[in-house]
């Protein structure tokens, strides 16, 4: 049986940390935060953001500004899909990548109202990505600060996402699009609201000044009228979407074209960090794809356990965790692209997991 | 505060043990299936096996983690709790009544004082 570590004084705090306290969270230590992992139990809770609404607290995301007169051009350099262009209101997700088509992060890029970049990074990666994108500033002529101590934010998520908001007055975003985002002032609270998320439902992503997060939970009535949700549907939920999270289906040696990300990877630009490794990629094909697979067994199968099929090994688990929809184990692998079949096993401590893989989103 | 019942015995490795008439019944304690998390699948051995002190005997895997369980006494397995196959999810809501995992048939006197009681018990959930 595990023993539960006490989390360590230095752990950082949300502001909605006694707000989880009182909702009876189990928390962990999450790249250094004090973060909830569960309320009422994962699988309810995922249930909860499939079927209706849920609020996750992701405070501890990163948040950066990028301004100047090559801010556009600067982003261009660094990440490997299109934004210098962005036009105001518009959001769009990026890898970002070194030279040889490892990912740093994969972060997305909101274009503000005053013409400035917001971007929202991992909260794993705050401190590396902050570095390399400093590191890069050269002859640019941008000014790049560092606001996440200054933005708390929410993400509503679910079917009734949209119209939980809507009854709750905050008629602004009904008519927002899918990765659009407006500013505005909501019972004189200062908010940007985006059409994003990373739960393969319909919702959006909530930025509010630090200081101002408890009124914005109170006037929500976050944990009463919506749910909170743990990191742990969290990964869930994302997993069953088949989206990807760092670390595990995008990484350092795991590039965005083997992840499937491809259509974020625009070549065409004329020059960025990781182009001419990521064409080369892209023109030859990966020799490994990211896939997503459910599990014909109860046994969850576990990241870095062994893929194989009559011929041996053809990949390695990713991520492993359960779907609480489907009612059986889900995950993705890296695997050999030579290998093209749906049925193959994981290797769970010397038990056989048959799996299958799917195209996500595999709840649908 | 997790419940801790006064008439059981406990491991440091957050296992319960019921010893009655020759006969132990072991489960995993309120503390560990709250540290565990929405527990998906149990595995358990056969009826007749034997194990010695200190044995792995089964699996509980949660959505978190797999973890092994082991057997704080020797002896053979008399039952085992195959309800949990289809419904793993009673060692989260009862784990000292439904969520039973296994009961052995005592072989030879069991060494209580490397069991803890109820007290040491909620010390060591306590300290974490």
């Amino acid at each position: 049986m595990p023993n539960e570590d006490s989390p360590a004084p230095a752990l950082k705090r949300t502001p909605f940390h006694e707000l989880h306290s009182q909702a009876g969270a189990r928390m962990v230590d999450f790249a250094g935060w004090d973060m909830p992992v569960s309320y009422a139990g994962i699988l309810e809770e995922h249930r909860s953001v499939r079927t209706s609404v849920g609020v996750f607290d992701v405070s501890h995301m990163g948040e950066f500004i990028v301004e100047g007169d090559n801010a556009g051009e600067f982003l261009d350099h660094l990440l490997t899909n299109r934004v210098g262009d962005c036009p105001i209101g518009k959001a769009i997700y990026s890898p970002m990548c070194k030279e040889d088509g490892g990912v740093v992060d994969d972060l997305i890029v909101y274009r503000r109202l005053d013409g400035s970049f917001l971007v929202v990074v991992n909260a794993s990666n705050r401190e590396k990505d902050f570095q390399w994108m400093k590191g890069r500033v050269g002859l640019f002529d941008v000014d790049l600060h560092e606001e996440s101590d200054d933005w708390a934010l929410l993400a509503v998520q679910g079917p009734e996402a949209m119209s939980t908001l809507k009854n709750l007055g905050m008629g602004e975003v009904f008519d927002l699009g899918r990765f659009r985002l407006v500013e505005f002032e909501w019972k004189g609270l200062p908010l940007i609201v985006s059409r994003t998320g990373y739960t393969g439902e319909d919702g959006v992503e909530i930025f509010v000044p630090t200081e101002r997060a408890l009124e914005l939970a109170k006037e929500l009535s976050v944990g009463e009228k919506i749910p909170w949700i743990g990191l742990g549907a969290r990964d869930s939920l994302r997993l069953e979407a088949g989206l990807p999270l760092y670390g595990h289906e995008m990484s350092e040696s795991i590039t965005p074209v083997q992840a499937g990300f491809g259509w974020a990877v625009k070549t065409d630009k004329p020059s960025f960090i990781g182009r001419d490794a990521l064409r080369m990629e892209k023109e030859l094909g990966a020799e490994k794809t990211v896939r997503f697979f459910l599990v014909d067994d109860k046994r969850i199968a576990r990241e870095g356990m062994p893929v194989l099929d009559e011929g041996g090994e053809i990949g390695v688990v990713l991520s492993g965790s359960k779907s609480p929809i489907l009612d059986c184990p889900i995950g993705s692998a890296l695997v050999d692209a030579s290998f093209t079949g749906d049925a193959a096993w994981v290797d769970s401590r010397g038990k056989r997991l048959p799996i299958r893989f799917a195209k996500p989103p595999l709840h649908r | 505060m997790s419940n801790i019942p006064k008439d059981l015995k406990y491991t440091s490795d957050h296992e319960w043990v019921r010893l009655e008439d020759g006969v132990a019944t072991v489960g995993i304690t309120d503390h560990a299936q709250e540290a565990l998390g929405d527990i998906t699948f149990v595995e358990l051995p056969a009826e007749g096996d034997e194990f010695e002190t200190g044995d792995t005997f089964g699996v509980v895997e949660s959505v978190k983690a797999a973890s092994d369980i082991y057997l704080p006494v020797k002896g053979a397995v008399e039952a085992a709790n195959s309800a949990l196959e289809d419904s793993p999810e009673m060692l989260n809501s009862d784990p000292y009544g439904e969520g039973w995992l296994i009961r052995v048939r005592l072989d030879g006197e069991v060494d209580t004082s490397a069991l803890l009681d109820p007290e040491a018990y909620a010390k060591l959930c306590e300290e974490g």
